[in-house]
């Protein structure tokens, strides 16, 4: 029977003790054990980035990261986020059935953070790492860049 | 969750990871060295892989180096791709890992686990290829340092317990004119119909691929008939690719006659990047 441990995790601002297998994906410790579902399971192969999370500031696929790599850093989900990008989402249509929506708020706002004012080919190059399905990614352009554009005019 | 867990390791140095893996191997468990992990993470998903301990290498000082020391550029197997576009400090590697995979995947993938991943592209080793570099490979016996030419094969040519340090790559290489292409069937990401890491030395034209078979290749044979400055570039691409000794891959991907065709027409464009004021000099006449 394999052994799993308690241990912390700093998810949101928040440490939360969870116990975990080693083997455990990240995206399924947050999803199972502590109840944050935003971050979503498609491909499970590291392709769609519905999984998307941000640690340490970094967008990451949780499906392709071990809970226990993330140990001692910080684990930012959707449930967490607090950023100009999510009205823009709302503001441009920016989604539909909104499954794939989680990992995109959650790569377009390490992008934003990273870079404030990315080109057009930086804003493409990122966001490749997401799919989706029923959109034609051109509203989801267009919420990104009104974020750019306000945050200029400010 | 399936049945199937593993122990979790985390060195700090190069001989606790490998008096790890000793005890380890020593229980039975089949250990595994972990880098950025999305291979063993997906490989294990699809029960594809089985091992009851990993050994993650990337808390060792050794393994995230990435700077000039003297006259070499020291590149650590545990940086992941972005860290090593970002940092920039190897241009033609930038390049070639700046279209493996996606972005986020890069935040991940290492440039040792790309090397010595099951998966048969290994772009991440053209540039060494190309630049002759030497590797620093650790293992309970202590380290070596070898020559890339004498350890890669097809694949990274690794004793039992052993793992990827570092490439050491002479400075020189890092500043000579480059050209990196990929080409997929479709789309921006993906796994590649053909990718082309080509350098201008001294000597001439290297060149390394992957995806054209199952392993990536520099060919010296190929290089002497690109080189062959008696003829005129088109017969030397043409010379080039009659001495290709390897089997062509046919899958979903293209058929080997669309490879050679795409091989065909991507050695031109390295020539035309490289040699291009040649080339037009030779096209006017």
């Amino acid at each position: 029977m394999p052994v799993s441990k308690s241990t912390k995790l700093l998810i949101n601002g928040e440490e939360k003790e969870v116990t975990f297998y080693n083997a455990e994906t990240l995206l399924s410790v947050l999803r199972h054990k502590l109840g944050l579902t935003g971050a979503k399971p498609g491909c499970l192969n590291g392709d769609c980035g519905a999984c998307t999370v941000n640690i340490d500031g970094q967008a990451q696929k949780s499906c392709l990261t071990l809970a226990i790599e993330a140990v001692g850093k910080d684990i930012l989900t959707v449930e967490g986020l607090d950023s100009p990008i999510q009205g823009a989402f709302v503001d441009h249509f920016a989604f539909q059935c909104g499954y794939c929506t989680s990992g995109f708020l959650m790569n377009c706002h390490a992008l934003l953070t990273e870079k404030k004012n990315p080109s057009d080919q930086e804003i493409t190059k990122w966001l490749e790492s997401n799919i989706c399905r029923c959109t034609g990614y051109k509203e989801i352009e267009e919420a990104v860049k009104s974020v750019i554009n306000f945050s200029n005019k400010r | 969750m399936s049945s199937y867990n593993f122990e979790y390791y985390k060195p700090k140095s190069i001989e606790e990871a490998a008096s790890i893996f000793d005890q380890m191997d020593q229980q039975g468990k089949d250990p595994m060295y972990f880098s950025g992990g999305t291979e063993i993470i997906t490989l294990k998903r699809l029960n594809q892989l089985k091992t009851g301990a990993v050994i993650d290498i990337k808390a060792i000082q050794e393994c995230n180096v990435f700077e000039f020391h003297e006259d070499s550029l020291l590149t650590g197997a545990a940086l992941t791709l972005t860290k090593v576009e970002e940092l920039n400090l190897f241009p033609l590697l930038s390049q070639t890992v700046s279209e493996i995979a996606d972005k986020t995947a890069r935040n991940k993938i290492t440039a040792g686990g790309n090397i010595c991943g099951q998966i048969f592209y290994r772009e991440a080793v053209l540039p060494f290829l190309l630049t002759d570099s030497e590797l620093m490979i650790a293992g309970s016996d202590g380290r070596r340092n070898a020559p890339i030419k004498d350890v890669f094969n097809k694949q990274l040519l690794l004793n039992r317990g052993e793992f990827l340090v570092q490439m050491k790559t002479n400075r020189k290489y890092t500043e000579m004119p480059f050209v990196s292409i990929k080409r997929r069937r479709q789309w921006n990401t993906g796994y590649p119909l053909l990718t082309v890491a080509a350098l201008k030395a001294e000597q001439g034209i290297r060149v390394a691929i992957s995806g054209l078979t199952h392993f990536p290749f520099r060919s010296a044979q190929m290089e002497d008939a690109l080189n062959r400055t008696d003829l005129a570039f088109e017969k030397r691409i043409n010379l080039a690719l009659s001495l290709l000794d390897v089997p062509i891959l046919n899958d979903t991907e293209g058929s080997a006659r669309y490879r050679l065709f795409v091989l065909k027409n991507t050695l031109y464009d390295i020539f035309q990047e490289l040699e291009g004021d040649k080339l037009a000099s030779i096209e006017e006449h």
